[in-house]
Formats: C-alpha cells, sequence, structure tokens
C-alpha cells in the first residue's frame, strides 16, 4: 500500500497546529484571569497605601535597640535609659553623655553631636549644618540652616524631628527634648538591666555558676542564672518556649490522634473490607464531614468550647486530619494486592494473622509517610490556628506585633518559630526515611 | 543442623523486632495519654466542662440562621464577594506558586541537565519556602501593606512554590530519558527537547498536584482572612467579634464556606481522577 507522506505530514502539522492552539489560548486565558485579578485586588491603591518605612522600622529594630538621651523640660532633668524603660535607666550616663549641670553634650559620632542647654538644643549634622531649636511655653522656634529643607526634617509649631541617618534621631517638644542612638544587637537579652549578672562575660559567668559562693542563698549559683534568663521580663523567654512547645504539642497530638483514629475507620470504609455498604457510605460521609468544615471552623468551635491553649488545636487538627488521613488510608487499602492476602490464607492463617501479615505490611508505609508528611504539615498550621486564638506561638506573635512594644521580641519569636517548623520538618522528613527505607 | 540455627536466628529477629514494636507503641500510647492530659492542664477551659457545652455554640447559630428565616438566603448572597475574594486568592497564589515551582523544579533536576551545580541550592531553596510559616509572612505583610488579599496571596504563593516545586522535581527525576535522547539525536535544541520529550510526560502530573495544591490554598486562604488578610475569613472574625446576634451572619459564612471547600474538593479530584485515566490509557 502506497504511503501518501504529504497527507501524513499534513495531518500531524494539523494535530500540532491545534495543540499549539490549545497551549496558547490556556496561556491567555490565565493572562486574561491575572488581570482581572490585578483590579480585583485592587493593586495600585495597595502599592500607594503601602508603609514601606515600616519594613525599614522592622527591619532596624529587629537587629538593633537604642538608648534614649531625654531632657524634661520641666524638671529640668536628665534622664537616659535603653528603649526609653523605667526599669533601664543607667545610674550613670554612657561615656557617650556627657552631663554638666543644665548642659549635655550628647555624642552621635562620625560628626553628629547634639548640645542641649535647658530647654534648648543644637544639633550639628554634618553636610547640612546645625540646626537649632528651642522649646518654651508657646511650643518649639527652630532656626534651621538657609537652602531647601531635607525630607528627614520636620518641623511644626509644637514639634521638630530630625532623622538624618536610620540610628540617629532628636525630637523636641514642649515637654521634652528627645536624642535617640541606635546600637546594634539585642539588648538585655540575657539577664535583665537591673540584675547583678547583666555585664559579665561568659567566662565570668562560667566562675560564679562553679563556685560556691551563693548570691542567692536559696539556691546554686547555676540556678539562680537559669532562671534570672528564664524570667527575663523584657524577652520573657519562659512565655515564649511554653508558647513554643503549646504548638508542637498541638502539632504532635493532633496527628497521632487523627492517625490512629483514621486507621480503624478507614477499614469500615474501604470497599475490600467494609462488613457492610450502609456502614461504608456513613464513615465515608463522616470523612466528609470533618474535611469540608475545615481546620478554620473546627477551631472556631473548640475555642468556644474548650478556652485557649494546646487541647483546643490538637483537637481542631485531630477532628479535621481524621477526615483527610482517613480517606487516604482506605484509598490505600482498596488498593492492596490480594494476592498476599491469599498468599498468608493458604498457610492457614487466622482472621488477625490475615490482617496483620497479609494487610498491614501493605499499608504501613502509607500510614507512615502520610502521618509524617502531617505531622510537618501540622507544625505550620498550628501557628495559624494559635493566631485565631488556640494560643501558641501563633497567639504570641499576633499579641506582641498587635501591640508593637518592641520589634526585637517579634524578630525573636520569627526566628524561633522558623527554627522549630524547620526542625519538625527535618526531623518528619528522617523518621520517613528511616522508617520506610530502612 | 544448619537449618536448625537459621531458624533460631530467625526467632531471635522475630522476637527482637516484636519488642522494638511493642516499645513503640507503648511510647506513643504514653506520649498520647500523658500529652492529652498536659494539654487539657495547659487550657483554659477543662475537658469535660467544654465536652458539656461543646454544641451549645454550634446550636446558637443554627438557631440564629433558622429564626433568621429566608432573609438567611440574602445574607448568603451577601457574602458572595468575600468568597470570590477568598477564590481569588487562592487561585493567584497557586498560579504564581506553580509558576515558580515550576521553574525551580526544572533547575532541581538531575535528568534535564539545566546547570549540575545549581541542583543543591535549588533544593534547599524549596526546603526552606517549603517550610517557612504562612502565618509569619502573612502578619509581616499585613504590617507592611495594610491589610487585603495581597499579603495573603504572596504568603500562600511563597509556601506553594517550595511544596509544589518539590513533588515537579520529583516528577522531574523520574521521566524516561528515552524520548529526550532521541531528540537530541535529531539535532533537537535544549527548548524543543524539552516541550516535546519532557513536558508531554510530566504534564498529567503537573497537573493533578496544581490541582491537589488548589484545594489546600483554598482552606488556608480563608484561614489567613482571619488574621487580616481579606476574603471570608475577614468577615467571619467581624461576625464573630459582634458576639450575640451575628449568629445567621455566621453561620451564612460556614455555609458558604463548607460549600465552597467541597465543591473545590470534589472538582478537583474529578479533574484528577480523568487526568490519571488518560494518562493510563496513552
Amino acid at each position: 500500500m502506497a504511503v501518501d507522506r504529504a497527507a501524513i505530514e499534513r495531518e500531524a502539522l494539523r494535530m500540532a497546529g491545534g495543540r499549539t492552539w490549545l497551549l496558547l489560548s490556556i496561556i491567555a486565558a490565565i493572562a486574561g484571569y491575572l488581570v482581572y485579578a490585578h483590579f480585583a485586588f485592587d493593586v495600585p491603591k495597595l502599592l500607594q497605601n503601602a508603609r514601606w518605612e515600616n519594613a525599614v522600622i522592622l527591619g532596624t529594630d529587629a537587629v538593633a535597640h537604642k538608648v534614649h538621651v531625654v531632657h524634661n523640660n520641666r524638671t529640668a532633668r536628665y534622664e537616659v535609659s535603653v528603649e526609653g524603660e523605667r526599669t533601664a535607666t543607667y545610674a550613670e550616663p554612657p561615656n557617650w553623655v556627657a552631663v554638666a549641670g543644665s548642659k549635655a553634650a550628647v555624642d552621635l559620632e562620625d560628626g553628629y553631636v547634639v548640645e542641649i542647654d535647658g530647654a534648648s538644643m543644637r544639633f550639628t549634622v554634618p553636610g547640612y549644618g546645625i540646626i537649632a531649636a528651642r522649646a518654651d511655653a508657646n511650643g518649639v522656634t527652630a532656626d534651621l540652616p538657609d537652602g531647601v529643607r531635607p525630607d528627614w526634617l520636620i518641623v511644626a509649631p509644637n514639634k521638630l524631628d530630625a532623622r538624618p541617618t536610620l540610628g540617629r534621631r532628636v525630637q523636641v517638644s514642649r515637654a521634652k527634648i528627645e536624642v535617640h542612638r541606635y546600637f546594634f544587637g539585642w539588648e538585655n537579652f540575657w539577664f535583665p538591666f537591673r540584675s547583678e549578672l547583666h555585664d559579665k562575660s561568659a567566662g565570668e559567668l562560667w566562675t560564679l555558676a562553679t563556685s560556691g559562693d551563693r548570691i542567692d542563698d536559696g539556691m546554686p549559683n547555676w540556678q539562680h542564672i537559669f532562671l534570672t534568663w528564664w524570667r527575663n521580663p523584657d524577652w520573657q523567654h519562659n512565655e515564649v518556649f511554653i508558647a513554643l512547645l503549646e504548638t508542637i504539642m498541638m502539632a504532635v497530638l493532633g496527628t497521632l490522634v487523627a492517625s490512629f483514629v483514621g486507621l480503624p475507620l478507614a477499614f469500615l470504609a474501604a470497599r475490600n473490607f467494609s462488613p457492610s455498604g450502609v456502614l461504608r457510605f456513613f464513615v465515608r460521609r463522616l470523612f466528609d464531614v470533618l474535611r469540608g468544615i475545615d481546620m478554620l471552623i473546627w477551631s472556631l468551635i473548640f475555642i468556644r468550647a474548650f478556652g485557649l491553649g494546646p487541647l483546643t488545636g490538637a483537637l481542631a487538627i485531630a477532628f479535621t486530619d481524621t477526615g483527610t488521613l482517613g480517606k487516604l488510608f482506605s484509598e490505600a487499602l482498596e488498593n492492596i494486592d490480594n494476592k498476599q492476602v491469599e498468599g498468608v490464607r493458604a498457610t492457614g492463617a487466622s482472621q488477625i494473622q490475615r490482617y496483620r501479615f497479609g494487610v498491614i505490611p501493605q499499608i504501613l508505609p502509607v500510614f507512615l509517610s502520610q502521618s509524617l508528611y502531617y505531622l510537618e504539615s501540622n507544625t505550620r498550621s498550628a501557628t495559624v490556628i494559635g493566631a485565631l486564638g488556640a494560643g501558641g506561638i501563633g497567639l504570641l506573635l499576633v499579641e506582641t506585633m498587635r501591640t508593637a512594644r518592641d520589634w526585637e521580641n517579634v524578630a525573636y519569636i520569627i526566628v524561633l518559630t522558623i527554627v522549630v517548623v524547620i526542625m519538625m520538618d527535618s526531623l518528619s522528613t528522617w523518621l520517613r526515611r528511616k522508617l520506610i527505607e530502612g | 543442623m544448619a537449618t536448625a540455627s537459621i531458624e533460631q536466628e530467625i526467632h531471635r529477629i522475630e522476637a527482637r523486632r516484636r519488642l522494638y514494636s511493642g516499645i513503640l507503641l507503648i511510647v506513643v500510647a504514653a506520649t498520647m495519654i500523658a500529652g492529652f492530659l498536659e494539654a487539657s492542664r495547659m487550657n483554659s477551659g477543662s475537658f469535660f466542662g467544654g465536652l458539656k457545652q461543646f454544641w451549645d455554640y454550634p446550636g446558637e447559630i443554627v438557631i440564629e440562621a433558622w429564626q433568621s428565616g429566608t432573609a438567611f438566603f440574602g445574607l448568603l448572597v451577601h457574602f458572595i464577594p468575600a468568597l470570590v475574594e477568598t477564590i481569588n486568592i487562592a487561585l493567584v497564589a497557586t498560579i504564581f506558586g506553580g509558576l515558580g515551582a515550576l521553574v525551580l523544579s526544572f533547575l532541581a533536576s538531575r535528568s534535564l541537565e539545566v546547570w549540575p551545580p545549581l541542583i543543591p541550592v535549588v533544593r534547599r531553596i524549596m526546603d526552606v519556602t517549603r517550610a517557612f510559616p504562612e502565618l509569619i509572612i502573612a502578619l509581616f505583610l499585613i504590617f507592611v501593606l495594610g491589610g487585603g488579599p495581597i499579603p495573603a496571596m504572596i504568603a500562600v504563593a511563597f509556601h506553594t512554590t517550595g511544596a509544589l516545586g518539590k513533588l515537579f522535581s520529583e516528577v522531574n527525576d523520574n521521566v524516561d530519558r528515552k524520548p529526550i535522547e532521541g531528540l537530541r539525536a535529531c539535532g533537537a535544541s535544549w527548548l524543543q527537547r524539552m516541550r516535546f520529550a519532557v513536558i508531554p510526560q510530566v504534564l498529567p502530573n503537573f497537573l493533578s498536584y496544581f490541582l491537589l495544591r488548589l484545594e489546600i490554598n483554598v482552606r488556608a486562604s480563608a484561614i489567613l482572612g482571619y488574621v487580616g488578610a481579606g476574603g471570608l475569613g475577614t468577615e467571619l472574625r467581624r461576625t464573630i467579634g459582634w458576639g450575640q446576634g451575628a449568629g445567621d451572619e455566621t453561620a451564612a459564612i460556614f455555609v458558604l464556606l463548607i460549600l465552597t471547600i467541597v465543591a473545590v474538593d470534589q472538582l478537583s479530584s474529578y479533574l484528577r481522577q480523568r487526568l490519571t485515566r488518560s494518562d493510563r490509557a496513552h
């Protein structure tokens, strides 16, 4: 039979052409949808309203702390404190602040100097000039260098705010003159400012911990050092660690319960194991309901019933995932190889032995790998459920962000959360490899 | 003689394995019980106290929804725009995440020979994006960009990139290399080899994973809405915040959310089944 090469070629080209058109129209549809989404989400307005300075504030504040030098215009007194906190006030001003009577000179380095004299101040800014300001009962009067006023300098009748660099800021109001100088690092991370351990080096601490002379009569020194750190009021290490523990508990308990409740139910829902069709139908619908109601709604219901805490989160995870894992396990059971079961039966094994040696070994890998996979993803879910109000690290993070007192604390919580989530992820991957392949 | 010793050996191994399994089971059971006792103690409400009032809240909103009568359907319609926003968040995030995953998975796959030194780097990047908690990205972006759908979308897309990237790269690693070699022998370029030898092999699996992810992302975007990222979740927080009397609105949102999740579930599993079936027919 003669082969019509030209016809075959035409046909092939036609098919390829059809495919190309399909591909192009799919790409066009996606692009069109994204254009629609662009307007539905109102991207231009969002970009207009975005507060990029917030990102900068969070970025700098998260890795730095500031020391406030404040002159109170009413009491005419100076106060130097970390982050302006009453509990962290220096008894003697640090060496970059020189106070002499009503006058003070604050050295902000690189030529930036603030001289305060009573209720007036002079701020020397290299490359710009000298900003002078005086506060009195009528407001703030400023005397600026000639030329265009830069963006970082805000002058209002009652306030002057100069921030020539991120790390240097001077504010003058009727009540006070306030100078901020930023330092890199987290302040008072180990011990509270007032603690006698505050400015000790690691070596000194070691000597102290091993020495017999007790700082606190009630306990050995190592315990005292640990407790001073653990109960540090600025960082609340104890609360953060307990919150992390709660989040891990939610994930672990929720996943364990879901797998161990899901497995027996899966047998009832699998076509080849279920004792009755009616039962199978109802168990499958139960899985659908548990999954369909979703973790969000389950958490809200459980928060109402059980209040805050790991139990609430664990139950919300357990309910949702019993549905998901049950469905997955029942599908795995329906797909098992019957030959293995027959083989076990041929040796005269009882029903239980058939399950134990014919069925369980076949679904064990699915059971383990899916449970571990959900354990990992539930650690992330647990942070979100926590933020809904169930507690744990999620709630702590939302609350710390809302009060926005200190971004270092937010950064600390974020870092620890990421570390824990990545740790659980690696643990689950490692266990999966170990248990299934090894 | 030899058989007996082998048999003994087998029994010994068997006994040890049984012992290990037993210990593992006991440890798991003990962890569970201790954990629940501890969790119950840490909770602000008690377990049995909560059990008694478990149905109070669902009951309350069902009664309020029932009392509102036909106005309930009006509420359902009222919340449709929020629902559309939630679905948009999920869909856009899955599209962007999917595109990112596509690029990363091609870079991370040994058999596609893009640039081998890049493989371990890209794999680590995928691990980190996958493990990074969505909540943190969403909260950070809400702080910078203000509340709205975009922060949730970016947060979900970020995680999707890693999660899908890993699955995609596993598919890429399992491709049959013969068509690639065949095309190379004809002098096809890299792009042509990908287009005619790799894409046809991996596309059904990619689409199937994409749909599965879409299903997960609809849930994720609803839940992120609750922390302030727009859509149904935000509406839900508002109505729940009103406390008593807004039960009918809460019920309407619950109904919409459940219906959507079930619909997306069903659609996705139907399409996935069709994809794998057509795959088998080839």
